[in-house]
């Protein structure tokens, strides 16, 4: 999925003519904000495109192609946002997750058909097993929420990986802080 | 009369006033840093804290009188002189300063010959090679000062499995000695980790106390984390992500069969064997809430055995099998408790140091709980009494985790990250360390490693 997201990612950049959007696989200031930058600078590509005649730079790619590989994880992933942050050690989800989480509801409402699972995971500063208790916290309070929001239970599951797979590499605090999430996934 | 002193060893090192045990502790601070270098530095350690220097021990070769047979008896003198090497406990003497041959030690030895090179003890032996394949092993320890006959013992088994012999030898002259029970003669079954963090590979590995036959017990393509042996050694539970589905399992090391253990809507985690090898405590989060319970393998009733909002988890039993100790964060931050198995019983916590307190693990013997302390970033091992008394840390390192007791209560095995540069992991290795915070030495494994357990002694 991250090959494609990059490939995506990779056409959208040159389509843009070198403008400077983050990648949109990368941490994301912010839940899914990253995400969504991508995406509104396909939206400008596609603009651009229709006014070219369906030509775009010396590459030629359509635009148009983009939408049919936009799986309804790549939503989930850029439009939505995947990622509900935690802060150390805790697992009640901050007014920016529950926005994300708003998002998500919204997103799973408009798909019925749709399951999801959230991993839970820690930062790397923990024990293991408290860490797999604590990842399996955030996904539930993150899946709560989520029921909270209108979604069945059933449509939503939930897995820890404590800090055994952590989601950014990296031993500092700006790592750390990307790997306390809940991360959505759809089956 | 040296011998009851021994006897004493971990109990004296205990009664030394505060002032030379927290000087002390800085000083096995000081050893890990320098360890590589200076692993016997260790030693003169312990001669300021008042334990007695290693003795100086003669292992000669076990004679056999033939090409085969003096080659076997070769390879068990040296897994012998490894093991009590690195116990800390003992200072084998090089070979070459020997001035009796194998052959000559079989009846009485010249212990003249052997005070003049200084040597406490001796171990002499005859190796047997017999038609239907065994090996037939007689090995004798000799006080060399006193002149007297210690241990005598005949050990048989098929020759491919000598090293048994060498560690139940090793085991032997430990217990004589030191008066603490062997653990040689033991298994470490832990997860070997390749790979980069992100996709890392976590297999269960099994080997020998010392390293020897290693070998891997699943292929990776499943996460496992945290195993731990039952009592009766055939079998270890472990946590598997098999299929992404991640569950307690129940391995059987003789047939390679597993079992997922009950059948369960959520994950289940930490599980530990009882002392008698008939239950499996674990901790579980039904609605998100994690706390512990326990399965009889027999009937395969599960019981709750606490009822808190907090996590609870890493459960671990007592000896007699009475009480429990795990570790719950109800006070904000992970503390250890202790607590009666009959859950009625009331829980009481015993972590009242600075920072998180987690892993908390009984000892064999039932005098100790090991644990992982967290403060201020620098993570260390530990242990405490039950009531949470006499605390005392005996490694640290940027992440050191999962203490696991030797069969004989005196010696653990931990894991340690090294500290990580920005885009390079640390090594992850395992680490044996005696109860005093002495003598830690690497234990050697082809790959990184956590998460050790000792296995009790081989039946």
């Amino acid at each position: 999925m991250w090959s494609k997201l990059l490939t995506l990612s990779g056409v959208l950049l040159f389509v843009a003519a070198c403008e400077t959007a983050p990648d949109g696989s990368a941490e994301g200031a912010g839940e899914g904000a990253g995400g969504k930058e991508v995406w509104s600078v396909e939206h400008e590509g596609a603009g651009g495109a229709g006014a070219g005649g369906g030509e775009v730079g010396a590459g030629g790619v359509e635009v148009a192609a983009v939408e049919p590989t936009m799986s309804s994880q790549d939503k989930l992933v850029q439009e939505v946002g995947d990622r509900v942050f935690f802060d150390f050690n805790k697992f009640s989800v901050r007014s920016d997750g529950e926005e994300t989480l708003r998002r998500q509801a919204q997103f799973l409402k408009q798909n019925p058909a749709l399951v999801i699972t959230i991993a839970g995971h820690c930062d790397e500063r923990g024990t293991r097993e408290y860490n797999l208790a604590l990842g399996e916290r955030r996904a539930n309070a993150a899946r709560n929420y989520l029921i909270s929001l209108g979604i069945h239970p059933t449509r939503i599951s939930t897995v820890s990986y404590g800090k055994e797979r952590p989601i950014v590499l990296g031993h500092n605090e700006a790592a750390w802080a990307q790997n306390r999430v809940g991360l959505s996934e759809v089956n | 009369m040296r011998i009851t002193y021994r006897r004493r060893f971990f109990e004296e090192c205990w009664r030394f006033d505060r002032q030379l045990i927290t000087s002390a502790m800085y000083m096995a601070v000081l050893c890990v840093v320098v360890y590589p270098l200076l692993a016997h530095a260790v030693t003169e350690i312990d001669i300021t804290r008042g334990v007695v220097e290693p003795y100086p021990i003669a292992i000669t070769e076990l004679y056999g009188g033939g090409v085969d047979e003096d080659e076997v008896g070769i390879s068990i003198a040296d897994v012998v002189t490894a093991d009590l090497e690195r116990s800390g406990q003992f200072r084998p003497i090089d070979r070459r300063a020997f001035q009796q041959a194998p052959e000559d030690l079989q009846l009485m030895p010249r212990f003249v010959d052997w005070r003049q090179i200084n040597a406490q003890f001796l171990v002499v032996g005859r190796v047997q090679l017999q038609s239907d394949g065994q090996v037939r092993v007689e090995f004798r320890l000799w006080d060399v000062l006193a002149g007297e006959h210690l241990v005598g013992l005949s050990l048989s088994t098929p020759r491919e499995n000598w090293r048994r012999i060498a560690h139940l030898i090793s085991d032997a002259i430990y217990k004589r000695v030191t008066g603490e029970g062997g653990y040689f003669d033991t298994r470490i079954v832990y997860v070997a980790e390749s790979g980069p963090r992100d996709k890392r590979v976590k297999r269960l590995a099994l080997m020998d106390q010392d390293g020897a036959n290693h070998r891997f017990l699943t292929d990776g393509k499943h996460m496992a984390l945290t195993p731990r042996f039952s009592p009766t050694l055939q079998e270890i539970t472990y946590l598997s992500y098999f299929n992404d589905k991640p569950r307690v399992y129940i391995y059987n090391i003789d047939t390679g069969k597993q079992e997922v253990l009950g059948d369960f809507p959520t994950m289940t985690i930490a599980p530990r064997f009882s002392p008698d090898g008939n239950k499996v405590i674990m901790s579980m989060a039904p609605n998100g809430n994690s706390d512990i319970y326990v399965m009889d393998l027999r009937t395969r009733v599960v019981e709750k055995l606490t009822n808190h909002p907090a996590i609870e988890t890493a459960p671990s039993y007592s000896p007699d099998g009475k009480h429990i100790t795990f570790e719950s964060d109800r006070s904000d931050k992970q503390q250890i408790y202790v607590m009666d198995a009959d859950p009625s019983g009331e829980e009481q916590r015993i972590s009242w140091g600075d920072g998180k307190y987690a892993t908390p693990v009984w000892s064999p013997r039932g005098d100790w709980i090991a644990f992982t302390n967290i403060n201020k970033g620098v993570f260390s091992i530990g242990v405490m009494r039950p009531d949470g008394s006499d605390e005392r840390r005996i490694a640290k390192g940027y992440l050191t985790e999962g203490p696991t007791w030797a069969p004989n209560g005196r010696v653990l095995m931990f894991f340690r990250e090294d500290q990580p540069s920005d885009d390079m992991a640390g090594d992850v290795r395992l680490y044996s360390v005696d109860i005093t915070g002495t003598n830690e030495r690497e234990v050697i494994t082809p790959m990184d490693a956590s998460d050790p357990a000792w296995s009790p002694l081989i039946p």
